[in-house]
């Protein structure tokens, strides 16, 4: 089936809210070439789990095709994309009830056929052109991240933040007492001036250090219930005869929260999002660091937080040959050392993220080795590439980046 | 949809990387710039081509030049850096057009052309191997061709399914973690971690059959006891370590004339965690420095081997927003296909580098020279500095 085929009953199988989305534009759609649609219906079908910000975007998107008058369509838009070459195979998938599924197919034609540069290209043309034609809103207050990392560690001498240093101020006279509890609080704080819904975010790689009603909270603790779970479906799948990595995927792709023992809860956007995390992210599920480096690029990628802390944690040792063929060990051991090495990267990589998003000149970073008197602070008022010895605490220092 | 992609692979950026290298190397390794020099960087061997041999290690699974070979990455590689190198012609700008997952890639590489086989497949290549070019061309038997490969999935790369080679003249394949599975006693379940094929799926290692002849391999080609393989096994850190022992024990044992090596331990990099990712780099660069000592103590190797280094891919930029850093190689950006290459021993000349571009698929029709075989179908063209 091709596009212009398209009809209201077609999206039946649809959540609600994202089949009245959907028909309400249908026409623009019918217009689009095949190349492009399942990549938008991807993310539409999901519409009635989106957060906000995502529901926001998807709306303008639908909105602006709907404004394209054809020649637009097909002579500005979407030429790039209509001369991508598909095989029959994938017009005659059911790509309007599995665009997921049609994706990766098109992910690996687009390998084979040599036309993932040409997909590419199309792709970054076509968002360049949306954000000029469909700007996005700015933060209601400028973004702040904030990374804490190297729980556990009693000494490490090697330099931290390296990655980081250049775009900020270096500080290695930071008094360390209560400062998880001042950055919480100032986070906590700033969701209460700003009741955003999924606007401040607390992210953490092992126990959550406390409650917090203001704040979108995931932590790898509590979600240890619903990985046994999954890793223990997994095992169970790989063991059935023809299983591969594709099909695992596909099949984790698939997967319900109610499948995994998500407790049905009142949230069922955040329930997807956690879900999401452990079925579609590589090592989430058994590294405490890529845990919440991944969970905070999804967050920030899809429900572009005001404020994000993300506190890393250790994760288990990964054990060398010998220790596996030696007698069974059921205990898991931590690795600190390893994990702060993760932490550093993902903080870096949690900035990267950050400056993605629109507002990245307002924006302020701050990274913290946990327990230490070593931080690094990025805002626009912060000397780039300097280091202070100023002895100040964290509710200081956050007080010259916010 | 509008966040999904961006900075596709451009030349101007892969010329960048590839500058970034040979100005590296030229400031701390002092090679000389191999365009620079009178003549070709070829050296004549002096060695006929029917006592020459030629041993491929890939450098898997994938590795970027910030972890490597730009300024700060070089404490991660100093095998490569002040061992190997300075006897080397470092190739800078090896660029890899095709499918960027491991088998397929290695399938091209094996080929000289771009294969589009199911990375996750049980598949042959669909074009000839060098193997088979070899063989055929040389009549050479088929223990002078052997593949050491870490996974399952790498059991079919010796031989392709192309109607004109294929059946009997591909390389042998020996895989070491099927090995010590079918060395250890069954229901030993500590193990399933290691024996992880795929680093791209958690704990995905698929089944093969055979057994009985594995062990086989073990004790008549390798000459080694199912104990004293195990026994082996239990004091190494890692699968790529046992393909070392691995190629030691088959150099002793065979002495193929073409030997491939292709490495893994790199690939845990798609768990996530950067120090594992490094731990493997690390790990890999003292592999490879390992791989040239045994090639210089064995007699039937020693002064007549030429060695080749070089990655299957690289993986994606922090840059990239449809990626995610150095986790996996999924954008096809220019970080995540420009690659390099050395080249050391027999016929080499030491201490260049050579800045100009070449694809991953030149390697087939280079050996190919080297040794006296015409690979008619590659799409490659013999490295003129090498061949």
């Amino acid at each position: 089936m091709l596009p212009r085929e398209l009809k209201p009953e077609h999206f039946n199988g649809y959540p609600p809210e994202a089949r009245k989305l959907i028909t309400q534009h249908l026409a623009a759609l019918q217009g689009l070439p095949l190349s492009f649609v399942p990549n938008l219906l991807r993310e539409a079908m999901d519409y009635d789990f989106k957060f906000p910000a995502e529901r926001k975007a998807l709306e303008k998107e639908f909105a602006n095709l709907q404004s394209l008058s054809a020649a637009e369509q097909g002579n500005d838009w979407f030429q790039a994309f209509a001369k991508i070459t598909l095989s029959q195979h994938l017009e005659q998938t059911d790509w309007v009830n599995l665009p997921a599924q049609f994706v990766e197919q098109l992910s690996a034609h687009l390998w084979a056929t040599h036309q993932l540069d040409a997909f590419r290209k199309a792709a970054t043309d076509y968002s360049n052109r949306l954000h000029a034609a469909v700007p996005q809103d700015p933060p209601p207050v400028p973004r702040l991240g904030i990374a804490v990392i190297g729980q556990g560690v009693s000494n490490y001498n090697e330099p931290l933040f390296r990655q980081l240093r250049a775009h900020g101020a270096y500080f290695r006279r930071i008094r360390p007492e209560g400062g998880l509890k001042a950055l919480l609080d100032v986070v906590a704080a700033r969701a209460r001036s700003h009741p955003i819904p999924y606007g401040h975010w607390y992210i953490d790689g092992g126990q959550q250090a406390e409650q917090f009603p203001a704040l979108t909270c995931i932590s790898y603790h509590a979600l240890e219930p619903v990985r046994v779970a999954l890793l223990r479906k997994m095992r169970t799948e790989i063991e059935k005869p023809g299983m591969g990595p594709e099909a695992l995927r596909t099949l984790l792709a698939q997967m319900s929260p109610s499948e995994l023992g998500f407790s049905q809860s009142e949230d069922r956007v955040l329930e997807r999002f956690q879900m999401k995390i452990l079925t579609e992210g590589s090592g989430t599920q058994v590294f405490a660091t890529t845990f919440a480096q991944w969970t905070a690029r999804e967050a920030l990628h899809r429900a572009q937080p005001c404020t994000l802390l993300v506190r890393f944690a250790p994760r288990q040792r990964q054990k060398p040959m010998n220790e596996l063929l030696a007698e069974k060990q059921d205990q898991v051991e931590l690795d600190p050392l390893g994990s702060l090495m993760d932490a550093d990267m993902g903080a870096y990589y949690n900035w990267i993220n950050q400056q993605r998003l629109i507002g990245a000149d307002q924006s302020s970073f701050l990274v913290w080795f946990e327990n230490h008197s070593e931080a690094l602070a990025i805002g626009p008022g912060m000397p780039r590439g300097t280091e202070s010895t100023t002895s100040t605490d964290l509710g200081g220092l956050l007080s010259l980046i916010t | 949809m509008a966040n999904l992609y961006k900075c596709p692979a451009a030349p101007n950026l892969t010329r960048r990387f590839a500058s970034s290298r040979r100005d590296f190397l030229r400031s701390t390794a002092g090679v000389v710039v191999g365009s620079a020099m009178l003549g070709s960087g070829t050296l004549a061997s002096g060695i006929a081509s029917k006592k020459r041999k030629v041993v491929v290690v890939t450098f898997g699974g994938g590795a970027r030049d910030q972890e490597t070979f730009a300024p700060e990455g070089q404490g991660n590689i100093p095998h490569l850096m002040n061992e190997l190198i300075p006897q080397s012609s470092f190739f800078t700008q090896v660029v890899n057009r095709g499918i960027l997952g491991h088998y397929v890639a290695t399938a091209s590489l094996a080929t000289g052309v771009y294969e589009t086989i199911n990375n996750f497949a049980s598949l042959p290549p669909e074009h000839p191997t060098v193997f088979e070019y070899f063989r055929k061309d040389r009549r050479r038997p088929a223990s002078d061709a052997w593949v050491v490969a870490p996974s399952n999935g790498f059991n079919r790369i010796g031989e392709s399914s192309h109607r004109s080679y294929g059946a009997g003249l591909g390389a042998r394949v020996i895989l070491p973690k099927h090995l010590l599975t079918a060395a250890l006693s069954s229901g030993h379940n500590d193990y399933q971690h290691l024996l992880r094929d795929n680093y791209e799926t958690p704990f995905y290692a698929p089944e093969l059959g055979g057994r009985e002849v594995e062990l086989q391999q073990l004790e008549r080609i390798l000459n080694l006891s199912v104990e004293d393989f195990k026994a082996h096994a239990r004091t190494l850190s890692s699968p790529d370590e046992l393909s070392v022992y691995v190629v030691r024990q088959l150099m002793r044992q065979e002495a193929p004339s073409l030997l491939w090596i292709t490495m893994h331990d790199i690939d845990v990099a798609h768990a996530g965690a950067y120090s594992l990712y490094i731990d493997g780099i690390r790990r890999t660069d003292r592999l490879c420095a390992d791989v040239w000592k045994i090639i210089q103590s064995e007699p039937e190797y020693a002064g007549k081997t030429t060695l080749f280094i070089l990655p299957d891919f690289g993986r994606d930029s922090d840059d990239d927003s449809g990626g995610n850093g150095f986790q996996h190689h999924r954008t096809g950006d220019a970080l995540s296909r420009t690659t390099w290459m050395m080249a050391l021993g027999a016929g080499v000349r030491e201490n260049l580098v050579f800045d100009r571009a070449m694809e991953s698929t030149d390697l087939v029709p280079t050996i190919g020279a080297m040794l006296d075989f015409s690979p008619s179908l590659a799409q490659g063209k013999p490295i003129s500095e090498l061949a």
